[in-house]
């Protein structure tokens, strides 16, 4: 069985300009020890799926569908119930350390507070514990550092305190949204290799948020690739940047300027980025798409398997789009 | 042919003010550039990289005369700005024009479209008539791939890769020769990102445009720029050729930045070998003595922490700063 | 390949599409605004106490000055609110007429009010902007004069102005004036600090504009929002400083009179049996304070949607 498996989940936030709908009947799984990248551009909907299955989503959000933790329907869980799951099972980490650090706080205090609640731990072997983790995301002098707050440490660091907090109770799946996004290349390369140690040294599940195709090539086993709050394509990492089967990740994958080629002038996917509040009918791609097909904008497409658990949604034929 | 811009060690320290301190004690210095000098042809293009805190910004505020530079030289086509008076300075604002990070901070959310693009013609030459700046704005917009009969709308109506066209049109309508562009692509989506980089290209290209290009992606730098310099903790580390730049780096910090940049390439991601550089940026207030680099370098030596390092100047002007410099490939197939 | 020669054909026509009216910020407020129920009746009570106030003269039988002598000694049985003698608010201890005293009270409460808030707006926006914008030393003489104004005990010298230069309308508009901008001066500087570090005004700097145009153009415009939620707010403190100051007696000189002195002379006959002289002046008052603050919360929620 799945350790996650999310079915048919949608997400609805309701505006003042009317309902807009974040997340529309998105499936997918991942197993113990899994890595599996959610790649999208903003409004792609990707962090609202980890709110979503996690019950952080705004007031006027709601969440509706399958979101199943080791058989557990999280969806349906009480807040209370909630909150022990996050703290427990399934962490999280964002893009911006200081939304989860309280800034008023000693790192110490926030570290042992968990363990004390959850574990039942003593305040000194809470610490004790908190700074053999906080060693193991190389914090250098972590024993005498753990007394600081947090705006006593750069970015970096506070993602490593992030991790290092988000892993005290050994989660079985640790979701990170956008974890270096706002880090600088060398430090994210830093973050990237701690967040494979700490998988292959506790096996723990990763689910990565990105809009980043570079780091998700290094490090995830699968790709899904988001759009308008859908599924474009999901498969292995290797599969889907080797041959990808939707135009969207086709486009994306050319979009990006890289480092070892010279290209003279990137290919481009033409038109903006949708708007959630009025998606077209049918594949939230269409309007952009540079294959689309006459009924692309009306008719929704179906999921579509194949090759080596593999699938797409898309009407041109997989010929055509992999040609 | 003789550079547009040429920038000979330039320097900007700033203020900073202790908290809570009394008024007669004395500002610490930060510096947060220190000595960089480059030259720009005309119609060429300067990419400058570097992490938070590089001053690579600063820099480009600098040139453009928003932050005062506090020692060397910056000479446009031979006159020196960085020796202005204000108004002085101002007449010459119209040759240089920048293009912001934050598409949408960078438009006053309470103006229109025409209006915004329209100021710097209306601010130099203010009795244009009306109906030449409105053809004029019209006819940029279309330029640079906005529908122009939406002169009218407001910035929050428009999406963020749009909101950057409205401010690449207000940079080019006075006709600048030079074009300061800072971080114009890291606030935008992937998909966009290429759009506007093949449009600033494409800009250049026609309208005979010298740029600098500012970011901290060095693989968007490497696409636009001709040569790119790169910077740490306001000091100069290498400088030369894109190509050669990424290429064949030479020194230990391009290195590790190159190295640390993801290829969207499983495959190749999985036969590279990543040398992750170690901690973190130093404080830009206490920077290291010597070498600012030496901190993280995994060349560093006990003579680092003495002496600032002289600029290596090899062919092709290839410019290092660093004694241990070796050249080293980076990227498998590049 | 349909959506993508409707495309191009939409591109080929563009410019010969006539132009797009856009949505302004303020339009967007203004749509926001209406949607708030309380705000938009308080907007409607406002109006109508406007007009009370402006046009409300022509509708009385008598003047504010006029003394009914029918009704001599016998205010308390007489004078009572009544149609058929034309005293629709009936007549104040002097025999006066209380329509026409309380039109003309609220006329003066609201000028109080209006006239203050528009000083705080004029003066301190534009004051607190020049401060905020240039900062360093011009910023920190200009708001210690500030701090210095804001120290003085400010109902004490209006007191001794108008004991001393004679109560005067004009002598309370110019007290009044010169303090209500240094509250506004404040939160404009403080606004102005974050304002001009945004992009835009760097740009406007970098493309050469002048000071005095940035501020005017890209300040200014900016701070408006939280200047005109503050200002609906200041106008109620306003009028009640005014009608402290004439229940205190040294306000408005007869026969002109406001809400404040009409209140304080109904509070003096509450014993005679003459109520109505203290509840229709209250009336007026209470509901003009209710309606401009409710006014004031729709507009900061219609000017400033992320406190929502």
């Amino acid at each position: 069985m799945a350790l996650l498996d999310v079915q048919d989940l949608n997400v609805v936030f309701q505006t003042a300009d009317g309902p807009v709908h974040a997340v529309n009947g998105l499936s997918f799984q991942i197993d113990k020890g899994e890595t599996l990248a959610i790649v999208g551009e903003s409004g792609s909907g990707k962090s609202q799926t980890a709110f979503a299955a996690m019950g952080l989503l705004a007031q006027n959000g709601a969440a509706n569908g399958k979101v199943a933790f080791d058989g557990t329907d999280l969806l349906s869980l009480s807040p209370r119930q909630m909150n022990k799951m996050r703290a427990e099972k399934v962490a999280m980490i964002f893009q911006d350390p200081m939304t989860s650090l309280n800034p008023y706080m000693r790192i110490s205090d926030q570290m042992a507070e968990v363990l004390t609640q959850h574990k039942g731990m003593s305040k000194r072997a809470a610490i004790a514990e908190a700074t053999k983790m906080l060693d193991a995301v190389r914090i250098p002098d972590a024993a005498a550092r753990i007394t600081m707050y947090p705006h006593e440490f750069s970015g970096g660091m506070r993602q490593r305190i992030m991790i290092a907090m988000a892993l005290l109770c050994q989660p079985q799946l640790l979701i990170a949204d956008e974890p270096t996004t706002a880090l600088d290349v060398t430090v994210q390369a830093q973050i990237m290799d701690l967040l494979g140690d700490i998988r292959r040294d506790f096996g723990t599940a990763i689910v990565l948020i990105t809009h980043d195709l570079g780091i998700v090539a290094d490090f995830c086993d699968r790709t899904l690739v988001m759009y308008g709050g859908q599924v474009m394509e999901e498969g292995a990492t290797t599969d889907v940047f080797a041959e990808p089967a939707h135009p969207y990740t086709k486009g994306l994958l050319r979009a990006v300027p890289r480092i070892d080629r010279d290209d003279d002038v990137l290919q481009t996917i033409s038109g903006e980025p949708p708007d959630m509040s009025r998606l077209p009918a049918g594949c939230p791609f269409s309007p952009r798409c540079d294959v689309a097909l006459d009924h692309c904008a009306v008719q929704r497409p179906a999921k579509e398997h194949f090759g080596a658990d593999r699938r797409r949604a898309c009407h041109k034929p997989l010929a055509e789009v992999t040609s | 042919m003789s550079p547009i811009l040429s920038v000979r060690d330039l320097e900007v320290a700033f203020d900073i003010r202790p908290q809570g301190a009394w008024p007669w004690t004395p500002s610490r210095k930060l510096h947060a550039v220190g000595g960089v000098s480059f030259d720009i042809a005309p119609g060429d293009c300067l990419g400058v990289v570097g992490e938070s805190g590089s001053g690579k910004s600063t820099l480009a505020r600098a040139i453009v005369g928003t932050v005062p530079a506090t020692g060397g030289q910056i000479l446009f086509e031979g006159a020196d700005l960085a020796a202005m008076s204000v108004t002085e300075r101002r007449a010459h604002r119209k040759d240089v024009q920048m293009i912001f990070q934050d598409p949408l901070a960078a438009l006053n959310p309470r103006m229109t479209v025409g209006d915004i693009i329209a100021e710097p013609l209306v601010t130099h030459f203010p009795k244009t008539p009306r109906d030449e700046v409105k053809s004029r704005v019209r006819e940029l917009m279309e330029r640079v791939g906005l529908l122009p009969n939406l002169i009218n709308r407001y910035p929050h109506e428009f999406s963020g890769g749009q909101c950057q066209r409205i401010g690449i049109a207000r940079a080019l309508i006075l006709k600048p020769k030079l074009l300061i562009c800072d971080e114009p692509v890291s606030a935008l989506d992937v998909s966009v990102q290429a759009q506007v980089i093949n449009l600033l290209a494409e800009l250049r290209r026609d309208m005979g445009l010298s740029m600098v290009f500012i970011a901290h992606d060095l693989s968007v730098v490497k696409h636009i720029s001709d040569r790119i310099l790169v910077m740490y903790l306001g000091k100069q580390m290498e400088q030369a050729e894109a190509k050669v730049l990424c290429t064949r780096p030479e020194h230990p910090y391009t290195q590790a930045l190159i190295s640390s940049v993801p290829i969207p390439d499983p495959v190749l991601e999985a036969k590279r070998d990543r040398p992750v550089l170690e901690g973190d940026l130093p404080s830009p207030l206490a920077p290291p003595s010597g070498c600012v680099f030496r901190t993280r370098c995994p060349k560093a030596q006990a003579s680092c922490a003495q002496v600032q390092p002289e600029m290596v100047v090899q062919e092709g002007n290839h410019m290092i700063a660093c004694p241990f410099h070796a050249p080293m490939q980076v990227l498998q197939n590049a | 390949m349909i959506v993508d020669s409707a495309t191009a054909d939409r591109l080929a026509e563009a410019p010969h599409l006539a132009e797009v009216q856009g949505r302004s910020l303020w339009q967007d407020a203004r749509v926001r605004f209406f949607r708030n129920k309380a705000a938009v009746a308080s907007l409607v009570v406002l109006s109508l106490i406007a007009f009370f106030a402006f046009f409300g003269g022509f509708f009385a039988a008598f003047d504010n000055e006029t003394i009914d002598f029918t009704l001599m000694g016998a205010n308390a049985y007489k004078g009572v609110p009544s149609f058929e003698t034309g005293h629709y608010f009936g007549v104040d201890s002097d025999g006066r007429d209380l329509f026409a005293r309380t039109v003309q009270g609220t006329r003066i409460s609201l000028l109080v009010g209006i006239v203050g808030a528009g000083v705080a707006v004029i003066v301190g926006t534009l004051y607190g902007a020049t401060a905020g914008y240039f900062g360093g030393r011009i910023d920190g003489i200009m708001m210690r004069t500030v701090d210095v104004l804001m120290s003085i005990p400010f109902m004490f010298v209006l007191i001794l102005m108008l004991v001393i230069f004679g109560r005067s309308i004009l002598m309370l508009f110019i007290g009044i004036g010169l303090i209500s901008w240094l509250d506004m001066a404040r939160i404009a500087r403080g606004q102005t600090l974050t304002l001009k570090n945004k992009e835009f005004v760097e740009a406007a700097v970098a493309t050469g504009v002048s000071p005095m145009k940035i501020i005017l153009r890209h300040i200014v415009p900016n701070l408006i929002g939280i200047v005109v939620v503050y200002a609906t707010l200041l106008i109620p403190g306003m009028i009640i400083t005014e009608s402290f100051i004439s229940f205190l007696g040294l306000g408005v000189q007869e026969p002109a009179t406001s809400l404040g002195a009409l209140i304080d002379t109904g509070a003096d006959n509450l014993n005679n049996g003459t109520r109505w002289q203290l509840y229709f002046p209250l009336f007026f008052f209470v509901t003009t304070l209710f309606a401009f603050f409710f006014v004031g919360d729709g507009l900061r929620d219609a000017l400033d949607p992320k406190d929502r």
